[in-house]
């Protein structure tokens, strides 16, 4: 237990000081907090333009979604990141238990998306016409942790495909823009086609987006429990999933004998 | 001769180098593609169907922008990780000819995202594409290709001595479109950011491809997309000697 304690805490924040490219003021400055900013502003002023929402509709939808950077790009660094570094098969080698060893790597991840989203708040509430009440924040504080948790379960998953694809980043960008259209962030699901919002529905960030603005709207939190709980279920299936994913691929890279394909 | 020789053979090998990256062509092809589709679903949710031509031009144009920034931003940090630079930098011809042509590569690129972004709307969307100036529009699409991708070599240059010149460069892509009026107009924008965009080419290169597809003065943007694509040589080529003399002044050509 102590064992899986420590390859939980401290494997995944050596993981993360190691893997994440973006650590270093010079990149994270700019990718991580000023990059999701402007996708905030960029989308606001679309949506001023296109006269299909409010600037309250965009703040909220993007700075929820603007955590997917640490939950997603994050996680595929941090997991797929292992192939470049020459460190996939020492790693897999190990005898560490195989669940301690990639939630670690979603913690830091975590609290990292939890900051950016934090700070895509700040700033629309600075720069824009986006004024939600103060009591509403603590609660608004819940749905967003609870939304960056499911979508970095989803990014496990993207991060799994690491074990199997050489370049990682091929699907985790599609699956970054892909939930700008597809998780109700800048457009609402009932405007997408029916096959869209449905797929919209089984993603993370989805449900959570949506009790975000309700509660950003006043709303308690008793009025969003079905959301946040929807939310929470998407988040464990995405985990589910991502945990089976990364076990078979483990196995398959074994069998293949392509763990250091390069 | 020799200067236009390696114009053709940098740009050639440049464009074929790139159609091989996979990440290249998302940024180039899909990721256009879901924001065109964002946006045409934002437009109908706001009522105003009548902008979906309009939306569709300035899709194409954020994905030759895209892919613009992309490629420029790392067109030399790449050479930098393959351990060519040193070898372009020795080489006898002066390192902006070799660079120029590196750089108009990427927004060539970028055309794939114009043609897909239209051909997408018309036939996913049912987008009517009618050009109200065909000729005009035929000269805008390259004069906002090469100003676009003056401008990146231009951004090319100056980040070159910075080393996370790839995330500066990716941090660009939506505010200098928002203030370039590429997906909405610069009326809509604080009045102090429209002197900026005077200043970048992107703005001139949507203007005249606009102006050409959707009816107005198309001439004067490909005039200044043109003309502002010069001053980037006349400036990045300056750049690029400073780089030059500091990299070899502090060894760290190739230091990554």
């Amino acid at each position: 237990m102590r064992a899986n304690l420590r390859v939980f805490f401290i494997g995944g924040l050596i993981a993360y000081r190691g893997l994440f490219n973006w650590i270093s003021p010079a990149y994270y400055i700019p990718t991580m907090l000023l990059g999701p900013i402007f996708q905030i502003l960029f989308f606001a002023y679309l949506g001023r333009y296109s006269h299909s929402g409010s600037d309250a509709f965009f703040a909220v939808g993007n700075a929820v979604q603007v955590s997917a950077m640490a939950g997603v790009f994050g996680m595929a660094l941090t997991i797929g990141g292992e192939r470049w570094t020459q460190t996939l098969s020492p790693v897999l080698a190990s005898p560490a238990n195989r669940l301690a060893l990639f939630l670690g790597r979603a913690l830091p991840q975590i609290a990292n998306g939890l900051f950016v989203s934090v700070v895509g708040f700040v700033a629309a509430r600075l720069l824009l016409d986006f004024h939600p009440a103060l009591a509403s924040v603590p609660t608004l504080a819940l749905v967003v942790v609870v939304t960056t948790v499911s979508c970095t379960a989803f990014g496990l998953a993207v991060g799994a495909l690491g074990l199997r694809l050489r370049d990682v980043f091929l699907v985790a960008n599609p699956a970054y823009f892909l939930m700008l259209l597809l998780c109700g962030v800048n457009v609402r699901l009932d405007a997408l086609p029916t096959w869209l919002a449905t797929i919209g529905r089984s993603l993370p960030l989805t449900h959570g987006i949506a009790a975000a603005r309700r509660v950003a709207a006043g709303a308690p939190l008793a009025d969003v429990g079905g959301l946040v709980g929807t939310e929470i279920g998407v988040g464990a299936a995405w985990a589910l999933a991502a945990y089976a994913m990364l076990r078979f691929f483990e196995a398959e890279s074994r069998r293949r004998a392509t763990l250091d394909s390069m | 001769m020799t200067y236009l020789r390696i114009f053709w053979t940098g740009w050639f090998f440049q464009l074929k180098n790139l159609t091989r990256s996979g990440l290249f062509v998302f940024t180039s092809l899909v990721e256009p593609l879901i924001i065109s589709t964002l946006s045409f679903y934002m437009f109908k949710a706001g009522h105003r169907p009548g902008t979906l031509f309009y939306a569709a031009l300035g899709a194409g144009v954020l994905g030759i922008w895209s892919s613009t920034l992309f490629g420029s931003g790392g067109a030399i940090s790449w050479q930098r990780w393959q351990g060519t630079l040193e070898l372009l930098v020795a080489a006898p011809p002066p390192l902006i000819a070799i660079v120029v042509p590196l750089a108009i590569a990427t927004s060539t690129i970028g055309m794939y995202s114009l043609t897909a972004t239209l051909l997408w709307g018309k036939f996913a969307f049912g987008i009517p594409f009618h050009l109200v100036h065909p000729l005009l529009f035929a000269v805008a699409v390259p004069a906002a290709v090469v100003g676009l991708g003056l401008f990146g070599l231009l951004i090319a240059s100056t980040f070159v001595l910075y080393r996370a010149a790839n995330a500066l460069a990716n941090m660009l892509e939506f505010p200098i479109a928002l203030v370039c009026g590429v997906m909405v107009p610069l009326s809509i924008l604080p009045g102090w950011s429209n002197p900026i965009g005077w200043v970048l080419a992107p703005t001139w290169g949507v203007r005249a491809i606009k102006r050409a597809a959707l009816g107005g003065d198309a001439v004067t943007p490909i005039l200044m997309c043109v003309g502002l694509g010069a001053v980037y040589v006349v400036l990045g080529a300056y750049f690029i000697r400073i780089m030059e003399r500091r990299a070899m002044q502090r060894a760290t050509l190739s230091l990554t």
